[in-house]
């Protein structure tokens, strides 16, 4: 199985590994896959107050192009808006990292745990998140 | 563009590594030595009767036909030269189930069988025989009640293999075939990962047909033998048609050259194979111990003691294989899951000895044998131990763990 330069080196070199507080309300987490399938993907955003996510943490259990496709993730939505992030397709990540076709699914569990982890930002934070957008308008 | 290792060196040790001995084994130069006469200038036609070219064609290959007879406890006459194992398995066991249809429909074998014995059973399925896939226990050992029940005066053939390619437990074979023959079926075995690595005696165990691979024990690819038994006799019907070589069981020009190879190879290992299993014990125990004493949570896969030590099957918890492979690329292994083969299914060997999914995507078979050095050894714990702690250090089902949740409580979305 011959991987592309891209997986390599975010396997190699993993981009924003790591934890955010669960518990804090500007905090969204995002787990999604199954062990028994092979791909367990958690991806964190830390939300600011003006709605841009201002970090993002992952840890993934699955193969090179899981671990390559959620370190890419993190990359990109640093510094977009919630909205912004929540537009992200895997078609985009899967041709960013010349993935082939049997590891689609990689990219696809990777637009799964940025929507997972919007889902939950905007669950918690959603009143306030409401409070900024009135305020915005 | 890949991960593929990049051939050099670290220190004294040649890079990468092969640990992958259950694949495939590196032709021992000896037997190359063997081999080379019949690539040159002994090139004739074995079956040719009228000349020297031939005569000594023949001669080389009766001379192997005896040193892979007399590796077994067989008799020459009982060797029938083929491709490989999976030709030998195809033959052994559609040969004797069409044989004797007319009197038995029945074939016994055991869901961890390699895919060239199981395949060829469900073919036999769709020609109208029964078989019986056996379970077996999460040791990976067969059960012998379930074995003695599963055989009837219906069933013309029990198939179970010496060593599992997989997990490398090493099935109970004098028991198998002393209840096989008491009940009247012809006992085959698949010892393509046995033959050469441990004892076996056709006689004493009441084997009727042995499959082995040349390529498994340190000889060349496509060739194989199958030993088919005189007493008693077992017949059965050819695949190939045409002249009738090998006891009309096997139709074909055999290729010297290979059976040479075959037959030097099968020397080699009766020679050595006390030597040649004292190092791989040693330096199976060697990695098992650098791994485990370092690295909590690696599971053995397959029953601890009856195992061929050359196949050591670990699970790593929360540590997928394919991306374990690709950490430690300076070493040449194999996935335990299917998962690069692409599909998502882990393995069906470790599935059906009770490994759970989860912990089957996690395995990751080393395999040691007669070229592997004890500095290999130390530097591939090195490469196992950091590519472990690196991937822990990135999965979020080890961060659970270290927490305290149990991953089995989740609800997790397959997808």
């Amino acid at each position: 199985m011959a991987y592309s330069e891209k997986v390599v080196d975010h396997y190699e070199n993993p981009r924003n590994v790591g934890s955010l507080d669960k518990a804090d309300p500007h905090v969204g987490t995002g787990l999604v896959g199954a062990p028994a399938c092979g791909d367990v993907m958690k991806l964190q955003i830390k939300v600011g107050v003006d709605g841009v996510i201002e970090d993002a943490k992952f840890k993934t259990f699955g193969c090179g192009s899981a671990i390559a496709s959620s370190s890419l993730v993190t990359e990109w939505v640093k510094g977009k808006t919630v909205d912004e992030a929540a537009k992200i397709k895997n078609t985009e990540i899967a041709q960013h990292l010349a993935l082939p076709p049997v590891k689609i699914h990689c990219s696809v569990l990777a637009e799964d745990a940025i929507k997972a982890a919007i889902a939950d930002y905007r669950q918690k934070a959603g009143p306030a998140e409401a409070a900024i957008k009135k305020q915005a308008s | 563009m890949t991960s593929k290792a990049q051939s050099g060196t670290a220190g004294n040790i040649k890079l990468p590594i092969y640990l992958d001995y259950q694949a495939t084994t590196p032709l021992d130069p000896r037997v190359l030595d063997a081999m080379m006469p019949y690539m040159t200038t002994k090139f004739g036609n074995p079956h040719s009767r009228s000349h020297s070219f031939g005569w000594e064609a023949e001669e080389g290959v009766e001379a192997a036909r005896g040193q892979v007879a007399a590796l077994i406890g067989a008799d020459e006459k009982e060797i029938i030269f083929t491709s490989g194992a999976t030709e030998s398995n195809n033959l052994a066991i559609k040969g004797v189930a069409r044989f004797y249809k007319d009197r038995k429909d029945h074939i016994v074998t055991a869901v961890t069988e390699h895919k060239c014995v199981l395949d060829t059973c469900r073919h036999l399925e769709q020609e109208g025989f029964r078989v019986t896939y056996l379970p077996v226990g999460t040791d990976g050992l067969v059960d012998l009640g379930a074995l003695d029940q599963a055989v009837t005066d219906k069933t013309s053939i029990v198939s179970i293999m010496g060593v599992n390619n997989e997990i490398g437990v090493i099935q109970p074979l004098a028991e198998i075939g002393k209840i096989a023959r008491a009940k009247g079926a012809f006992f085959h075995t698949d010892c393509a990962q046995a033959a050469g690595k441990i004892p076996l005696d056709v006689k004493a165990m009441n084997i009727d047909l042995m499959s082995i691979s040349g390529h498994k024990i340190y000889g060349p690819k496509g060739i194989g033998a199958l030993y088919v038994g005189r007493k008693p006799r077992v017949r059965l019907e050819p695949m190939m048609s045409g002249g009738g070589q090998e006891r009309g069981m096997r139709s074909g020009t055999l290729a010297p050259m290979l059976c040479a190879g075959l037959g030097e190879a099968c020397r080699l290992a009766k020679a050595e194979m006390a030597k040649d299993n004292e190092k791989i014990r040693f330096l199976s125990k060697k990695l098992y111990d650098g791994v485990t004493k370092r690295l909590p949570e690696v599971f053995l896969n397959g029953h601890a003691e009856r195992r061929y030590p050359g196949n050591l099957n670990l699970s790593f918890a929360y540590v997928e294989g394919e991306s374990m492979i690709m950490g430690i690329k300076d070493l040449a292994v194999s996935s335990g899951s299917a998962c690069t083969s692409a599909s998502l299914e882990p393995s069906y060997v470790l599935r059906s000895i009770g490994v759970g999914e989860e912990l089957a995507h996690t395995s990751i078979r080393f395999g040691i044998g007669r070229f592997t050095t004890e500095g290999e050894v130390d530097y591939a714990v090195e490469e196992i131990v950091k590519t472990v702690q690196k991937l822990r250090s990135l999965s979020p089902l080890w961060e659970m763990a270290q927490e305290g949740i149990d991953i089995k409580s989740i609800e997790w979305a397959a997808h």
